[in-house]
């Protein structure tokens, strides 16, 4: 690849150079010109089927697929020139007779393909007096539901299903206008990735049923962040309505997961609302846990962690920030600190490097063990006679419960209160990931930011704020404002994440120093 | 010969010599009528001197498009390391064509001949024939004769006892008209659907299985025998004077309202006119001719004062507003309704469709519903306008020219015979069917 030739052209009047072999699509994106388009995804082999990037290119005979035809030197391309946009418009009109004019019960609308460009240059009426198609609605198994009116043959769906996901299950059955998207019989989308299909469809033909008539898109707001579902570490979006997370999406990321998120992470979303939260700070007076205030909890905890050894139980779904700080707590104290993780079957996605399902099911598995985490099925193993057990958000057990014996005291911080836990002296409540920013460490040693995308239950605090008051506690220098503060420190504490800050870092991460390579090749 | 009449005195006989022939279909029969001399002779040379006595030939592709064969066959690179593939197009679809099943049926050694001197000119080891799914004699015929050539040792690993390997395979359609396009045909040989793929890559760069590949038509391949044994030189006399662009003989299918419908082989340049009244015998009794479709259903349709004056050659086609195409002659007179025609025509494609590009797909199908709500007399004023921008939106645009030949019949319907059109609007009913009734 070394020698790729650069080849020049020019684009709505704009220079470009891009390497040879780039397809007109593509090298018009390189100067912000967006050349409509509904076959053409940059994670499928091209089709060249839907007709709608015909571009006009100087002294060729015909418009040209923008998606299909290779720059070359010297080409100067129009992409809203009149023949070019009249022939768009073509396809539009032609793309619309058989549409269902249902974009008010369409879950699509509002961020449908088809109706931003019939907007953007659409004719305003059609031509068309014949009945329409129809198709009825078809169940394709999986999350996944098939409205045959609204699609547009742009065969994205079984092009991921053939080359991606490498489980061909769709077809385009029967020919001319009487086409659809046809399913293998007998077999139903349950691919562990098919769910990407969704995503894929440009109109409201793949839906959801997780997400059907769930909302509107224009009422959801959209964050950036990481699928905490298993180490991966996808790239994501978090879309919420009203303080609710009511869909995960993927984030296009090429060195992590490209488009795609897999069905497992997709659809695990609801803990995210979870109930049962804890609201307040408390703290035991006699046997009871009474609600208190911060300062009162955070002095209570200092109280009985000082003089003690700390162990501590640290969810491997935390931030490096907290885990940070927890590392702290434990350096401060002498103690030590361990964790358990979540295990389920790995699914690979075949057409992605090294892009899995990982079997450990859990966000920062790899930030806990380089923050000093010992993983291990029976996290309590190590908790000493007249140790205080901090439980940070760690998930609880029979098994461990009847493990916590040795332990003097508990301090809880954490989203929930864990259940069946004797001998809780405080509790100090925390946002859970969707609540915070923070970073997560992947498998591959990718460290990688993820935003706020709601508000905490309660007076509930950040995790790195509560930690670092309670480090302050204890007589620490803490005095962080923001989490990129503490991720700062982090990185100057731990020479694996040397020169890393929230600037460096960006949407889309960066790997730590000797990071561990994907298995069998690097990305 | 106007197979299944009697040849007409004017008629040159090369491919269709033998057809009724019930003896010339076995190879034994076959190598009686001088079979396989040109193969024998064809291996005893280079491939790039036969690529040059077909150049000089100036034989032409027969399947429609008209390309040069031996340019086609000089595009494939000798010694690239690649395995090299001949697909022999016997997937004859094309509304009024019928010449290459004829071919098949009485001839089916010319083809295997002519496959053989092909795939060792383009330096293929292996050549498929792919045959139209609804050709069931033909495909009989060419099964067998395919089985007794190799019995022969006449085709496979030791062709001809000269060491050289030339496999021929048939290879059976399931139906559909665009896998007579080239690359849709590649699809369907590798056993996907039969889909048209994007050019380029042209198909000698990545044809079948992604190697280099040439396509040739029946009639093309089955003339090559023909140019061996004869030379360059007689093949190009073929021809018009003042024309040296088409040469040789063409197979015209004729069908519709004519005395004598059939397969009629005249030289390149014949004048259309004395075609149709003299061979085809002109129309039946008490009717005139209105018009003709010469190419096949894609090619423009003709009013008859473009045909009277139009040569039966490439050039001579395109001159008078239409194509040589497939040389699939349909006929029409004036006791029909063009609009029906057209209606019909348009069916056709909306039908065979392959769905892959929007304007095609939805097109075709809509151009069918406005042509048949005209036809039913439901059509307004403003359908013209509907039609001929539909037809501009389908011209050009797509894939492959499924999309375009289904425009072609519309526009030049639309420009020819627009009265007829608008009777039907103005009088809300086909003044042919009123005509008929009364």
């Amino acid at each position: 690849m070394a020698d790729v030739k650069t080849i020049n052209l020019t684009v709505e009047g704009r220079p470009v150079s891009v390497a040879e072999g780039t397809s007109i699509l593509e090298a018009a994106r390189t100067v912000g010109v967006l050349i409509p388009h509904y076959c053409y995804h940059p994670g499928l082999p091209v089709a060249g089927v839907c007709r709608m990037c015909l571009v006009e290119v100087e002294k060729a005979p015909k418009l040209a697929a923008a998606c299909a035809t290779s720059v070359a030197e010297g080409q100067v391309v129009h992409v809203h020139s009149d023949t070019a946009r009249e022939a768009r418009k073509g396809v539009l009109e032609m793309l619309l007779i058989n549409h269902p004019l249902d974009c008010p019960i369409c879950d699509q609308a509002g961020e449908c393909e088809l109706q931003d460009y019939t907007f953007q240059e659409g004719r305003k009426d059609s031509r068309y007096q014949e009945p329409k198609r129809f198709n009825p609605v078809e169940d394709f198994g999986g999350d996944v539901m098939y409205v045959p009116n609204r699609c547009i043959l742009c065969t994205r769906c079984v092009r991921f299903m053939d080359d991606v996901a490498e489980e061909p299950v769709l077809n385009v059955s029967e020919r001319g206008d009487r086409a659809y998207i046809g399913k293998f019989e007998g077999k139903d989308l349950t691919h562990p990735w098919a769910g990407n299909v969704v995503e894929l469809c440009p109109v409201g033909a793949l839906l959801s049923k997780d997400f059907l008539n769930k909302a509107r898109a224009w009422e959801l707001d959209r964050t950036a962040s990481i699928c905490p579902n298993c180490t991966q570490g996808c790239n994501a979006i978090i879309e919420t309505r009203d303080n609710v997370v009511v869909r995960m999406r993927p984030r296009p990321n090429p060195e992590v997961n490209e488009y795609f998120l897999c069905d497992y992470g997709r659809l695990n979303y609801r803990w995210m609302n979870g109930p049962n939260r804890l609201e307040l700070p408390k703290v035991r007076r006699g046997t009871r846990l009474e609600d208190a205030d911060w300062d009162v909890a955070l002095g209570a905890a200092a109280t009985v962690l000082r003089g003690k050894r700390a162990y501590v139980l640290a969810s491997p779904m935390l931030s490096n920030e907290a885990l940070h700080l927890l590392a702290r707590l434990v350096k401060l104290t002498g103690g030590a600190g361990a964790f358990r993780v979540e295990r389920g079957p790995e699914a690979p996605l075949p057409g992605v490097k090294d892009l899995s399902l990982r079997s450990e099911r859990a966000a920062n598995v790899v930030g806990a063990e380089m923050l000093g985490f010992s993983k291990s099925d029976t996290p309590l193993g190590g908790l000493r006679d007249g140790d205080v057990l901090v439980i940070a958000d760690h998930a609880i057990t029979e098994a461990d419960l009847a493990a916590l014996a040795p332990a003097r005291s508990v301090l809880v911080i954490g989203t929930t209160l864990p259940p069946g836990v004797q001998g809780i002296e405080a509790v100090l409540p925390i946002a859970n990931f969707t609540e915070e920013e923070g970073t997560f460490t992947n498998l591959r040693g990718r460290v990688q930011r993820f935003l706020q995308a709601k508000a905490a239950p309660g007076l509930a605090r950040p995790s790195w704020f509560v930690l670092a008051d309670l480090l302050a506690s204890l007589g620490e220098q803490t005095d962080y404002f923001l989490p990129s503060e503490v991720f700062a420190a982090l990185a100057s504490a731990h020479a694996d994440f040397a020169g890393l800050s929230y600037e460096t870092l960006g949407l889309r991460g960066l790997p730590v120093l000797n990071a561990a390579p994907a298995a069998g090749a690097t990305r | 010969m106007g197979y299944p009449h009697p040849p007409h005195p004017r008629e040159t006989l090369v491919l269709s010599k033998y057809f009724g022939d019930r003896d010339a279909i076995s190879l034994d029969g076959w190598r009686k009528r001088g079979g396989y001399v040109a193969l024998e002779k064809a291996l005893g040379m280079t491939p790039a001197d036969i690529v040059g006595v077909v150049k000089d030939s100036g034989l032409r592709g027969r399947g429609g498009a008209g390309f040069p064969t031996g340019l086609k066959w000089s595009f494939m690179k000798p010694g690239d390391g690649k395995p090299h593939y001949l697909c022999c197009n016997a997937d004859e679809s094309e509304p009024g064509t019928f010449k290459d099943r004829e071919i098949m049926r009485w001839t089916p050694h010319a083809l295997i001949e002519g496959c053989a001197i092909g795939a060792y000119a383009i330096g293929a080891e292996t050549c498929y024939i792919y045959i139209r799914g609804e050709f069931t004699e033909p495909l009989q015929r060419m099964e067998a004769a395919v089985r007794e050539a190799r019995a022969a040792g006449i085709i496979g690993p030791n062709a001809m006892g000269t060491g050289k390997r030339v496999d021929v395979w048939v290879h059976k359609g399931a139906g559909a008209y665009i896998c007579g396009e080239e690359t849709a045909m590649m699809n369907s040989i590798e056993g996907r659907r039969g889909n048209p793929r994007i050019k380029p890559p042209f198909p000698a760069v990545a044809g079948v299985f992604g190697q280099p590949t040439t396509i040739n038509n029946v009639e093309t391949l089955a003339a090559v025998p023909h140019i061996l044994n004869n030379g360059a030189e007689w093949y190009k006399k073929m021809a018009r004077a003042d024309n040296p662009k088409s040469t040789g003989t063409k197979l015209w299918s004729v069908c519709g309202n004519v005395v004598r419908p059939g397969n009629y082989e005249v030289e390149m340049g014949f004048p259309f006119k004395e075609f149709l009244y003299d061979l085809c015998g002109g129309p039946p009794p008490g009717r005139k001719f209105k018009a003709v479709i010469p190419g096949g259903s894609s090619v423009p349709i003709m009013n008859m004062a473009e045909a009277e004056a139009a040569v039966m050659d490439y050039e001579g086609m395109v001159a008078n507003g239409s194509m040589l195409g497939s040389a699939g002659c349909i006929v029409i007179d004036d006791a029909q309704c063009m609009v029906k025609q057209i209606a019909r025509l348009a069916r056709f494609y909306a039908h065979e469709s392959c769905a892959q590009c929007t304007q095609c797909r939805e097109g075709t199908a809509w151009t069918t519903k406005i042509m048949e709500r005209i036809e039913a007399g439901d059509g307004t004023m403003a359908d013209f306008d509907t039609l001929l921008e539909i037809g501009e939106n389908m011209t050009g645009k797509t894939i492959c020219v499924l999309s375009d030949s289904c425009a072609v019949p519309v526009v030049s319907g639309i420009q020819k015979w627009r009265h007829e059109f608008e009777a039907h609007i103005t009088g809300k009913r086909c003044p042919f069917r009123a005509a008929a009734a009364a």
